[in-house]
């Protein structure tokens, strides 16, 4: 806890971020493209032919959808419970990321579904619980613009971001709650051959490391407005 | 690299397609609006600076 309040500090955090930015953003670059050429070098599968591309694609998107809403999930409780400084910063910025991500999951799943499934939509658990996820989002960006007093607006979302994160859980087991036309886990199970494992897992770091990138460029971004808006209050008489 | 995605290339194109204009797309975004705020901090620092 106290390596969190260490660099809630907007002053420690610009150092730090500022030192790792340069390496994330070329490990960013190095996992997708080397994800990427895997991904292309990989045989065709036994059941979905040339389709299986979308996997490296819609797994990793679909995976941060959901970490993502958990960051926000955990930055609240800080916000909420800890009154860690920089936490709603980093919450707020990591929506529209998160959003972005969802809609490219519900994208691609349902690219992949209408030559798998025969159908581009369903209304099953998994399909559905995704689609809330997104209505979620859209939900606490709203929200954060909605109330003019930012203290408030940043409680409102931070509730708002605790309630909706019963959805998680909800998408990830609603394949083995419910009977699904959406497939089950078949990664940490074993069931994926290492040929398409390998590009899989280098593109979920990829988008990731992206996240991570993009996430503290926005947190920077949300800083020096700040400043900005200080020096434009101060300046005015 | 296998190019061909024969009759599937009309899902698969569009998902890549989708996928990497989109994460291009917010990357650009993401930056220029760090670059935005750079400049408008500078230039109002430099304004305080001078009154």
């Amino acid at each position: 806890m106290n390596f969190l309040f260490r660099y809630a500090n907007p002053h420690e955090f610009m150092r730090l971020s500022g030192a790792v930015l340069p390496f994330t953003a070329v490990a960013t670059v190095l996992c997708l493209a080397v994800g990427l050429y895997l991904g292309f070098s990989a045989p065709p599968d036994y059941q979905q032919g040339r389709t299986v591309l979308i996997l490296f694609i819609h797994v990793p998107a679909a995976t941060m959808a959901m970490g993502v809403y958990g960051a926000i999930a955990v930055c609240s409780v800080l916000s909420l419970v800890w009154r860690h400084p920089l936490s709603d910063t980093a919450a707020r910025a990591a929506a529209p990321l998160g959003a972005l991500f969802t809609a490219l999951g519900l994208i691609t799943g349902s690219l992949w579904g209408k030559p798998m499934w025969g159908t581009y939509w369903v209304w099953d658990a998994r399909l559905t619980s995704f689609l809330l996820l997104l209505f979620l989002y859209i939900g606490y960006m709203a929200l954060w613009n909605a109330v003019e007093d930012e203290a408030r607006a940043a409680r409102a979302a931070a509730i708002l971001a605790l309630v909706g994160a019963v959805n998680i859980p909800v998408i990830k087991f609603s394949v083995n709650w419910w009977n699904t036309l959406h497939q089950g886990e078949s990664i940490v199970s074993g069931q994926l051959a290492p040929v398409f494992l390998t590009p899989l897992l280098l593109m979920m770091a990829g988008y990731g490391l992206l996240f991570l990138t993009l996430w503290m460029v926005r947190i920077r971004t949300a800083i020096l407005e700040r400043r900005a808006r200080n020096l434009m209050q101060a300046g005015t008489p | 690299m296998n190019f061909d995605m024969g009759a599937y290339s009309v899902y698969i194109w569009p998902a890549l397609g989708i996928s990497a204009l989109a994460l291009a797309g917010v990357t650009l975004w993401t930056l220029l609006a760090w670059r935005r705020a750079k400049a408008r901090l500078a230039a109002l620092e430099k304004r305080s600076s001078q009154s």
